[in-house]
């Protein structure tokens, strides 16, 4: 069964991955068969088995709401591939018709 | 290099002493690695300037006497997925985080601070901790100290690989299917996956956040235990860290574990299975017999290829929506030419991102976009929930479990890499324990006839690792694996 050239482009799309055109294929063979050894588990009857998402029983661990110090502004921006003003600066997000 | 054939908990005793400085100590990493690493590629970053101020800091403090830990002064390595807040970048082997200075320190660092220890250098990992052989990392593969041609294993290679090669006596490893104790047997040195929840992920740069664990990496299980002890414990800024007290790991570490009850899952020896890996591992549970433990065989249906299957599913959904955050806007890498912000996004990203990273994003978005939610991930967490139903089961029969660590030696570098299923069929008897949040060691146990190391891997419940240490202890007493050399250590020493 494996996955399709379009379902490929699909959840490369939704990852926010581009694949050259000469990588499509070696990736839609390869997530294909790693599918298709995944899909086994199709042979097994799970009927009443709840998912299990954690296998440690850890609840809510919360804490008081008590403001604490955090990241300073000039720390959370130290990485920052492009910053000003004290902001990150990414290109233009709202297209309203103008030139980039 | 007498100094670095010593054993950490050597090593400390030493210090305390003033036997031995911590300039010293220091020199000798940083000596080997000078020598060694060219050949193994084990470290990506080092600062010998700040070893050597954080090492002379140590030997002031022993000089006047001050307690300065349980690692006082002993050089430890960290894995290149732990944030490291001062000299040392974060790059998790990727080229999206090249360079990349964390803010602030993990946890698991601070405890290594805190506890006097003085860390040499970050170690090389399959990107993302995405592999079982680091040969996914954009630095370029680790090799593998017993045979440079073959892999140190994955994704905690470079720290496997640096004390196997004695440059370190201690490093930190992380396993989410596998990655440290499948490391530790392709490299003869012990490697310990904690109980999940055991260590705190706080600085851990995440792939999957409900199996990723820290731990250690070491020539002797002393010496993993020590280290364990410096890191284990509840820390709030985790909220899946687990709230309860740490027993004292080292102190009944030499009392065997009597009576002893071993169980041998069927499904840890397959057809598949390396015939000298197959004898090696036996031999070794020959041994716990002779020291009148019981052995029976154990059924775990869904423990290898079910797992490996449930793995494959919930480790790259976990890792997709994890590694959404590499998206050129905060740090890391942006790509230089972009249209707009999504083209910004999908440029940085495929630039930035290597080819396992991304089929691993590529199937976790499959399993977990619409119309495929159910059938894949979800039923993967049902089948999740098998798998630790084999275990407790089995725990309520037998005190272990034991088999191979690896079901081959270290294979040749190249050989898998172009094989993603061949890759991930690494961790067919590792991935089950990670599944099930429980606490696993590899030990040395032998060697093929080629020179290659091979593991013994010992299960046992959750929140158990004193008892488990006591059972790794018991085989390592009778024979003496940790003290062989790999042959490139005797070549320049």
């Amino acid at each position: 069964m494996g996955l399709s050239t379009p379902e490929v482009l699909h959840v490369a799309h939704l990852g926010r991955i581009h694949l050259a055109d000469d990588e499509v294929e070696k990736f839609a063979d390869q997530l294909s068969t790693i599918v298709d050894y995944v899909n086994q588990l199709s042979e097994l009857d799970t009927e009443g088995v709840e998912p299990l998402a954690h296998a440690l029983p850890i609840h809510n661990a919360l804490r008081a709401d008590e403001p604490k110090p955090g990241l300073s502004t000039d720390e959370a921006l130290g990485g920052a591939p492009d910053a000003a003003g004290g902001f990150f600066r990414v290109p233009r997000v709202i297209d309203d018709g103008s030139s980039a | 290099m007498a100094i670095l054939n010593q054993t950490a908990c050597q090593m400390r005793d030493a210090l305390r002493r003033r036997d031995l400085t911590v300039a010293d100590a220091a020199e000798a990493c940083l000596q080997a690695i000078e020598r060694l690493d060219p050949t193994v590629a084990a470290f990506v970053a080092t600062d010998a300037a700040a070893v050597r101020r954080r090492a002379a800091e140590i030997d002031a403090r022993l000089d006047a006497g001050d307690d300065v830990g349980l690692l006082a002064g002993v050089p430890v390595a960290v894995k290149d997925n732990m944030c490291t807040a001062d000299a040392l970048p974060t790059s998790c082997g990727s080229r999206i985080l090249d360079g990349w200075r964390a803010p602030y320190n993990a946890h698991v660092v601070e405890r290594l601070l805190a506890e006097g220890a003085v860390i040499i250098g970050k170690t090389n990992m399959d990107e993302f901790a995405m592999g079982s052989s680091t040969e996914h990392s954009y630095f370029g593969p680790t090799h593998n100290p017993w045979d440079p041609e073959t892999v140190p294993g994955g994704s905690s290679g470079g720290s496997a690989a640096a004390v196997a090669a004695r440059m370190v006596p201690l490093a930190l490893g992380s396993d989410t299917g596998g990655s440290i104790r499948q490391p530790g047997s392709l490299c003869g040195v012990v490697g310990m996956k904690p109980t999940y929840g055991l260590v705190s992920r706080y600085g851990l740069v995440a792939f999957a956040s409900s199996l990723d664990q820290i731990g250690p990496l070491a020539r002797t299980v002393g010496d993993a235990a020590l280290l364990l002890q410096a890191v284990a414990g509840h820390d709030a800024r985790d909220s899946t860290s687990a709230d309860q007290p740490v027993p004292d790991y080292l102190a009944a570490l030499d009392e065997p574990l009597e009576p002893l009850r071993i169980g041998v899952p069927k499904q840890f020896f397959t057809e598949g299975l390396d015939p000298e890996v197959a004898r090696l591992v036996r031999d070794a549970i020959g041994v716990y017999e002779r020291l009148g433990a019981k052995v029976v065989e154990v059924d775990l249906p869904h423990a290898t290829d079910y797992a490996i299957a449930t793995y494959y599913i919930v480790a790259p959904s976990e890792a997709s929506s994890n590694l959404a955050r590499y998206d050129g806007v905060h740090y890391g890498y942006r790509a230089s030419e972009h249209a707009d912000m999504i083209d910004m996004y999908m440029r940085s990203r495929s630039e930035g991102f290597g080819d396992e990273v991304k089929r691993r994003i590529m199937l976790g978005t499959f399993a977990l976009s619409s119309g495929y939610y159910d059938a894949y991930y979800k039923k993967a967490l049902r089948v999740r929930r098998l798998v630790r139903r084999d275990f407790d089961e089995a725990f309520e029969k037998v005190d272990c479990l034991m088999g191979p660590t690896s079901p081959t030696p270290a294979f040749r570098i190249g050989e898998r890499v172009e094989n993603p299923l061949a890759m991930y069929l690494s961790d067919l008897f590792t991935v089950g324990a990670n599944m099930s949040a429980i606490a696993g060691i590899s030990v040395p146990c032998g060697f093929t006839a080629a020179g290659l190391p091979v593991g013994l891997q010992i299960l046992t419940g959750v929140f158990s690792e004193d008892r488990l240490l006591r059972i790794a202890r018991m085989v390592e007493r009778e024979t003496d694996w940790a003290a062989c050399r790999p042959p490139l250590c005797e070549a320049s020493a």
